[in-house]
This record gives structure tokens, sequence and C-alpha cells, in this order.
């Protein structure tokens, strides 16, 4: 169908989110298509994290909605209300949504090889067989094809990031999240990271990447997204959002980046 | 001197190195009780910790009140109350049961359930605690692949959980064996109760029970070899130390058994 080009992939509209009586997210509103890499900037405690985290249902929301590829993500509708979920129905949307964390959370019992087929071979039902075959295609494509048989513990914190991207690519998601994936790692380890991110862009993948890398997302990212204090400052294409912010806070965050 | 003591140490020689038959019967019921218990008591208790961590409140309350109950009464107490106070009051009578060729009589049958049970209550708390200290990154990780509860908990979470269960099960499998030892208050002829009565037609008292004791210590014992060889296969994915590298050798044997 033609119009799916148009219809945007993921969809946030008016997400609300609060621990208690702080709020955290604060009407947050935007669009993200197909083969797009939307980069969230702005300052610690901005939301960005618990934003990504809200898109695949990590954490709930108390008023908005999200939808990925039209799927209402973690509520569905009943009777004109909207209600939580079941824990299937959302484990069923969340293998759409590839995530990859701040801190790998590489599953540490088993080989790298194993933490990429562990989620089609146990949630999606696949032949182990052609898993296999795919997650080594996939080793190869983070530059790690001699660790497959290496444990998270005998991985360098830049090879465990790689396979925790292998990892999410393996359920062939429509979009994938990364939650700061470099913050973690020895300097000497993220550009590795950021290159085998940069070539998912190239390929085409849809990624939203919280970042404080201000090179890759002025180098990769199609549009930015400007946060503070739980709500979007401004958004724009990579261009626009370096070279001429429109809005003061933007402006002073970059000052304080430098 | 020897004449001062009561000590016939042929008879001891003879029952040690070549124990009649109802020796060797007694030690088989020690050990298939102690198993058989055991594993029970692991699933139960189980069942119990995944109560104490659920999200709805009954359900905690419950798993906590169980632990609470068994754990705060005695094992002697609760055999004599399932057995001889259940039947006396007339709940139940325990009629012999027919499994197969074999027969699994009425105090059996309540030892069965008593040492499960109380085990059950020490399991959970091993249980609670191995999961508590699972870092939340690989709850949230295996959530991100679209696993559901059940296939998280026995792909992710209870591998590495088991790792830390084994060396407090060892324990518990030790006290298991030598808490058989109290069955002999309902009759059953397992390994104590079997020299006990050979005791009531010998009277020879100091050397029988040196056999029990010596019995309970070989149990325990390849228990502990066991013990180092689950450890050791559950540990497999650390990085290799130097520590770990050397030997269990003969010393971790007489060390840490309570």
């Amino acid at each position: 169908m033609a119009a799916t080009d148009t219809t945007p992939l993921v969809a946030l509209r008016d997400i609300r989110k609060s621990y208690g009586d702080v709020e955290v997210l604060r009407g947050v509103s935007f669009d993200v298509h197909r083969g797009e890499v939307v980069c969230l900037i702005g300052p610690s405690g901005s939301g960005k994290t618990t934003l990504v985290r809200c898109i695949n249902h990590l954490e709930k929301i108390q008023s908005g909605r999200i939808t990925v590829d039209g799927e209402l993500i973690g509520y569905r509708e009943h009777k004109g209300r909207i209600i939580e979920d079941s824990e299937t129905r959302i484990a069923d949307r969340r293998q759409k949504i590839g995530m990859v964390f701040q801190r790998f959370n590489l599953f540490p019992h088993l080989t790298a090889l194993e933490n990429i087929t562990v989620g089609p071979v146990r949630v999606q039902g696949r032949d182990l067989k052609t898993v296999t075959a795919e997650a080594l295609e996939l080793l190869a494509r983070v530059k790690l094809a001699d660790r497959a048989s290496h444990y998270p513990s005998q991985l360098s914190g830049g090879q465990q990031q790689r396979v925790a991207i292998a990892r999410a690519l393996a359920m062939k998601p429509a979009v994938m999240l990364f939650d700061e994936p470099t913050s973690a790692l020895d300097p000497e380890t993220v550009g590795e990271v950021l290159e085998v991110m940069k070539e998912l862009a190239q390929a085409g993948t849809t990624m939203i990447v919280v970042t404080h890398e201000m090179g890759f997302a002025r180098d990769v990212a199609n549009r930015i997204v400007m946060m503070d204090q739980g709500a979007v400052v401004e958004i724009g294409s990579a261009e626009q959002i370096f070279t001429n912010p429109q809005q003061e806070r933007t402006r002073a965050f970059f000052k304080a980046m430098r | 001197m020897s004449g001062d003591f009561n000590i016939d140490t042929a008879f001891f020689l003879k029952y040690l190195f070549n124990p009649p038959a109802i020796i060797w019967k007694g030690l088989w019921l020690t050990i298939w009780i102690s198993v058989v218990a055991q594993a029970l008591g692991v699933a139960i208790g189980l069942l119990i910790a995944l109560c104490i961590r659920s999200k709805r409140a009954w359900l905690r309350g419950f798993g906590k009140f169980y632990v609470w109950v068994w754990r705060g009464t005695p094992l002697l107490v609760q055999l004599v109350l399932i057995y001889t106070g259940v039947a006396a009051a007339g709940f139940y009578k325990y009629p012999d049961i027919q499994i197969g060729p074999f027969t699994l009589t009425g105090p059996l049958q309540a030892a069965l359930i008593t040492l499960s049970l109380n085990e059950a209550a020490y399991m959970a708390e091993i249980f609670r605690a191995a999961l508590s200290s699972i870092d939340k990154g690989q709850f949230d990780a295996a959530r991100a692949l679209g696993m559901r509860p059940i296939t998280a908990m026995r792909w992710i979470i209870l591998p590495q959980a088991a790792r830390m269960v084994v060396p407090p099960l060892g324990n518990e499998f030790t006290l298991m064996i030598k808490g058989t030892s109290l069955l002999a208050i309902l009759g059953i002829r397992e390994l104590f109760g079997t020299l006990q009565q050979l005791n009531a037609a010998t009277f020879r008292t100091f050397e029988l029970f040196i056999i029990a004791a010596i019995w309970y210590l070989i149990l325990t014992t390849i228990m502990g070899f066991v013990q180092k060889r689950l450890e050791a296969h559950y540990g497999r994915y650390d990085q290799p130390t130097a520590d770990s590298k050397a030997k269990p050798g003969l010393r971790s044997l007489f060390s840490g058994q309570r």
C-alpha cells in the first residue's frame, strides 16, 4: 500500500508520565517515519530515557497514546475506554521493537551466539539451525564473527554492546530503540559501537536514539528532538538544530555541552 | 584397661563392613526419602517464592504466611501433627497407596508431605533471595525481546538464579538427609530407625549409633562432591580466575556443612 509510507511508524501523542507527584513526561508528541533516524538530546533528567522505555512499555504512561506500525502499545481500546493490555499481548507487540540498553544487559549465562538466538527461538519459536545461521551473519555484521562462543564476561564493553545490537536485530524489529548506548563505555570503544549504528542507519533501519554523542547525532540523524524537563523544546533537522537552533534553551544546552 | 569399657569390636566391625540386608534397606529408604522430599521441596519452594514476588497482594500474603508457619515450628512437631494428629482427629487416615510395585504406607506419606512442605519454606527464602539479586536489567532485556513472563523466567532468570541457589541447596540437602532420622519417631525404618530397632534386639548401643553416624557422614560427604560439580557447572560462564581454576580438593569437604 502506498499509504503506509506516509503514515508514521512510531507515533507519540501527548505522552504524560509521572512518578508520584513528579511529572517526568509532560505531553510529548512526535512521529517517526520508516527509515528515519531520530536522535533525542537534552540534559540529564529531561525524560529522554523514560520516553524510549515507554515506547516498548517497559514504563507505563499515565495518558496519551503510543502506536508502532499502527498498533497501540501497552493499552487497548475497550468500549471506548483505554485499558492496559495483557502481559501476553504487550510481549507480542514488543517483538516489533528492538531495544539496546545503556548497560548492555546481555544474558551472562549465554554465549554471544546464544544471546542472539534465544529470542527468535524461544519467543518466535523458530528453528535453531536457521536462526543460528542468521545470528552468525549478524555477528559478522557487528564485526564479532570470532566471538560467537564467548560469554559476555569475556567481552569488552564495546563488544558486549555490539552483541546487544545484534540480539535486538535478530528479532527483525520494525524500529530500534537505543538508550544512551555509548554512555557506559570506555572512550576507546565508543567509536566501534557508533560505527555499527551508523551502518545500520545507512541500511535504512528506523532508529530512535537517546544520545549525548553530538557528533553522531549531527552526522546520522534525520531529525533531532531536543527535550528538557519532560517536554519537547524543539524538533528539526540535524542541520537546522545544530546550526540554527530556534529556542534559547537549545542554545544554552549546546553551550553547556562544550 | 579395655575391659572397663563395654565395646564389642567384632560386632562393630561386622555391622560396619558386612551390614545385614536390613541396614542396606534402611539406607536406601533414607536416600530416596531425602531425594524425593528435597525435589518436591525445591518445586514447591519455587512456587512459594514466586507467590512472595507476585504483584497480587493475596499471593504475597499467602507466601509470607506459609514461610512464617513452616519455619516457625519444629520439624518434629510438624511430623507428629501431620501424621498422628491428623489421623487422630479423623481428617485423613493415611490408607496405603499403591504406586506400581511400590506401597506407600501411611507414615511414609505423612513423612514425604511434611518434609517437602517444611523444606519448601526454606527453599522459598533461598529462591526469593536469589531472584531478587538478579539485575533488573535482565528482566528489562528479556521483556524487550518480547518474552512472556514464563519464558523469561524459564530461559533467562531461573538459569541465573540456579547458580546462586546451588550452594545453599547443598546445605539444605545435607540437613534433609540428617533430618530424615526424625522419621524414626513415626516408626519408619529408615537408617536411624533400623539401627534403633537393631539396638533394641542387641543392646550394642554405642557400636550401632557410631555406625549410624558413619553412614550419615558418608552420605553428606558424597553430597559435598556432587555440590562442587554442580557449582562448577553453573559457574562456567564466569571469567576464569586463578582461584576458580584450582581443583576443589578434600579440604573443601570439611568446611561449610551444617
